[in-house]
């Protein structure tokens, strides 16, 4: 959403700084994770509205994994950047490209095992609508994660970002964080809290 | 034939093939997954969401974005190609901030005529008691055919009959009116806040483009919905009945989300560029007012809105895919919906009135010639306004089966809005109070906002108050009052703040005699509208009905409220013949046509490409009229190259 990279040539008519626009990018982008996050908390508001004190049956194992699976990437896009920051590319495109693997199997994991093997269909009951819904939007903001990531990688590949200027890296970072703290609550509100109904 | 090769036209034929492309996808899907290619539903949708991704790609607002993506670097420079005409900017992708806030306002006034037109379809019916005007013969000549079956878009019912076709028109009336104000409130925002702090654009151009253009299809598919059956559940789209409602009801849902994306990427590209691009000096204590009202508005916008997408997104999962949300019947919750709902859609009517509210603040002292009383206050007032909105939701709930106790804590927190908004009318008193008031058309319009929005606010406390609510609720009492705050709040602000800035945008002026017509039609043809409404709703008369009972009475007034109805779209028509020729060949406006002090006039008209040739600097209080002395900015600072970050 946000401009991802100060283009060196050209600057704005104001003549803004790479500083002054970081400064402006980082901003916007957070002011878009609070918004983002609107709708996960109006899912989970829906949730319980809807189960109330039950959750769904799921497979603990699976959810488990993929969790862990999904924790254990970010720490290695905070890797990643932090390998940039160092002007480290090799280091950085290979944490980066860790983090890519395991935001997929995660993707995988949902979408592909734990929607085929759940024991009921997105039109069965609030349970159906609720596990689909908070899955589905969530998967959804994975993709777009993983797209970004596959950006940066990309563009980290052919040596655009510096130790000094890779707002593109940062930004790909804060999102994928962002996305992984959704997550834990939808874990907890999913496969934790309460008895299955 | 240049209109060809403008980006709207490439964004429209994108649009066409991708709404194919779109459902033959769809289609395609269902084969595979063994089911038959043709449903209705599913795939009509389908199309019209690649439709509306097309529209964007090949109108170009992601264009600059695949570039990134790919590594390539773009230039930031807004550069103007001076082979072609200048309307063709305002056709195309641009990232100046001027012709976005203008297109903005083109795109608002057609929705504000299209939702009007609508309005003057069913205010003719609502003149008799009966079915007389919507009726078989009326559908004949609108759509060449008479309810029934009939058609492959409608796939059996397209208007099933003048009821549903009236709950319809009534409900796109609703919804339209409000794009057109969301798109005003973006037009102003856009054109305004970054001449008003002195920057020279906004601080992301292309998410600016990018938030209007997804109007556009967002606009026509909320318009298209009348082809696919319409929809009869309000503006507000409750279910059970939203799920139940023709296909239209789609187009309603999937319309309001682009638009409600629009909302979202403009209000945080008018937060950040608030926030980090003000002019040397200036300070957020001495920003020009209407700035703070925008960032107020800001605030709501970026973050409620998330909610009433979420919640549309919800109902169309819910059609499509039948996933019980708010099925009662199958484990859902329909007052769940109303509370996701109302958590944007009671924010959002301070989304449309606090740009307004900001415009009279900004307006007042330059007419009056007097500084704006108790600015701090009311720069105060316009957040706290903004605060108290997310507290009050379920004050529109009071009937609608949810727990009794939680309606006391809602009217307590609704009538406390009346504190912040006490807070600008004493400011209004205070600043009209002994000024030397000039009464040129924009502070007539002034004027008239003032005094209705002081009939919206003083209507509003009986409908946040249950024991009354509980009487006046659905009833035209709540219209006129909705009426009166829109009018007060943004219809009549966003006139007078066009013609106000009308010389900045063209560098002529409007025809004064013309534009006092409109004023003086306008203001009593409303009065005598919200009015009405007020009246017939203590009367008893329902709002959302065709029909009423003949007996009851409400007949002369209602036949006085549809005269009413045509006098203010009259006037409406005459402010766009104004508009329109004086934009042509008005006479050439000199630059501060309102000796105002505002760093915008100090710069030629119509305001150069970048804005400002070198950054100016804040010396003094923004609204000191009448003071000697005292500017407020110093358009040629020592030093005349330092940069303008703040």
């Amino acid at each position: 959403m946000t401009e991802p990279q100060a283009s060196s040539g050209h600057h704005a008519p104001a003549g803004a700084s790479y500083a002054t626009r970081l400064a402006r990018n980082r901003l916007g982008l957070w002011l878009f994770v609070v918004s983002d996050a609107f709708v996960f908390v109006g899912l989970f508001i829906a949730r319980m509205v809807l189960l109330g004190p039950n959750r769904p049956e799921l497979l603990q194992g699976l959810g488990l994994a993929v969790t862990a699976m999904l924790l254990v990437s970010s720490f290695f896009m905070n890797r990643a950047e932090v390998e940039m920051a160092h002007g480290n590319r090799p280091a950085f495109l290979r944490n980066i490209m860790v983090t890519l693997v395991l935001g997929t199997i995660f993707l995988v994991g949902v979408v592909g095992v734990e929607w085929q093997l759940a024991p009921f269909g997105p039109s069965d009951g609030a349970e159906g609508a609720v596990f689909y819904s908070m899955t589905g939007f969530h998967a959804f903001h994975v993709f777009t994660g993983l797209i970004l990531l596959f950006v940066v990688w990309n563009n980290g590949r052919r040596g655009l970002y510096t130790a000094e200027q890779h707002w593109g890296v940062e930004a790909a970072a804060i999102y994928w964080h962002f996305i992984d703290v959704v997550w834990m609550f939808f874990y907890v509100g999913l496969y934790l809290m309460g008895t299955p109904a | 034939m240049r209109f060809f090769s403008t980006g709207l036209f490439r964004g429209l034929v994108a649009q066409v093939a991708g709404s194919v492309v779109g459902m033959a996808f769809v289609m395609a899907a269902r084969v595979l997954m063994g089911e038959p290619a043709w449903s209705r539903e599913p795939v009509i949708v389908g199309g019209m969401i690649i439709g509306a991704l097309a529209f964007l790609v090949g109108v170009g607002s992601f264009n600059d974005w695949f570039k990134w993506a790919r590594g390539k670097q773009v230039s930031d420079e807004i550069t103007v190609d001076p082979n072609k005409p200048s309307w063709m900017r305002y056709f195309s992708v641009d990232y100046d901030h001027k012709v976005i806030g203008i297109q903005y306002g083109v795109v608002s006034m057609l929705l504000l005529l299209f939702g009007g037109t609508f309005a003057m379809f069913f205010r003719t019916e609502l003149a008799t008691a009966g079915i007389d005007f919507l009726n078989n013969e009326i559908f004949k000549v609108l759509l060449g055919y008479e309810p029934g079956p009939v058609g492959l878009l409608s796939g059996g019912a397209m208007m099933p009959n003048p009821e549903h076709f009236f709950n319809s028109l009534m409900s796109l009336h609703g919804i339209v009116m409000i794009a057109g104000i969301l798109l005003g409130v973006g037009a102003m925002s856009n054109y305004l806040v970054p001449m008003l702090i002195g920057a020279n654009d906004m601080a992301f151009p292309r998410l600016n483009s990018f938030a209007f253009w997804v109007n556009v299809p967002g606009a026509l598919i909320l318009l298209s919905s009348l082809l696919f059956g319409g929809f009869d559940t309000g503006w507000v789209g409750y279910p059970p009945l939203a799920l139940r409602a023709p296909l239209g009801m789609q187009m309603f849902l999937f319309g309001v989300y682009l638009i409600g994306i629009s909302s979202i990427a403009g209000a945080i590209n008018v937060i950040v560029t608030i926030l980090t691009m003000r002019a040397k000096g200036m300070t957020m204590m001495k920003m020009p007012i209407f700035a703070w009202a925008a960032l107020a508005t800001a605030v709501l916008q970026f973050s409620a809105t998330q909610l009433i997408g979420l919640t549309f997104q919800l109902v169309m999962l819910e059609r499509l895919l039948g996933m019980p949300f708010f099925d009662a019947t199958a484990g859902g919750d329909p007052i769940l919906y109303q509370h996701l709902f109302w958590f944007y859609s009671h924010p959002a009517v301070y989304v449309f009135i606090l740009p307004g509210l900001g415009i009279i603040s900004e307006l007042l002292p330059v007419f009056a010639r007097k500084p704006l009383y108790g600015y701090k206050w009311v720069a105060f007032s316009s957040f706290g306004i903004a605060l108290i909105s997310f507290f009050v939701w379920a004050h529109h709930m009071f009937v609608s089966g949810m727990s009794p106790y939680l309606r006391i804590p809602f009217m307590y927190s609704t009538l406390l809005v009346a504190v912040p908004t006490g807070v600008k009318f004493f400011s209004w008193a205070g600043t009209l109070w002994q000024g030397k008031i000039k009464l040129a058309t924009p502070m007539l319009f002034v004027l008239g906002s003032i005094i209705i929005f002081l009939l919206g606010g003083v209507t509003g406390p009986p409908a946040a108050t249950i024991s009354t609510d509980l009487h006046i609720h659905d009833t035209y009492f709540v219209v006129g009052h909705f009426h009166d705050t829109m009018f007060g709040g943004f219809i009549f602000p966003i006139i007078a703040a066009i013609y106000y800035w009308f010389p900045k945008m063209t560098g002529r002026m409007y025809s004064e005699r013309l534009g006092k017509w409109h004023f003086w039609l306008m203001f009593p043809a409303f009065m005598l509208l919200s009015n009405g409404m007020l009246l017939l709703g203590l009367q008893g008369m329902r709002r959302r009905v065709v029909a009423y009972d003949a007996d009851l009475g409400f007949g002369p007034l209602h036949v006085a409220l549809t005269i009413a109805g045509f006098v203010i779209f009259f006037s409406m028509i005459l402010f766009a013949i104004n508009i329109i020729r004086s934009a042509r060949k008005g006479p050439e406006a000199k630059d501060n046509v309102w000796d105002s002090r505002s760093p915008e006039w100090q710069i030629a008209s119509p305001a150069p490409l970048h804005n400002y040739a070198q950054p100016f600097e804040v010396v003094g209080e923004p609204y000191d009229y009448g003071l000697q002395n005292s500017p407020y900015v110093n358009m040629t600072p020592a030093g005349g190259s330092a940069t303008a970050s703040h």
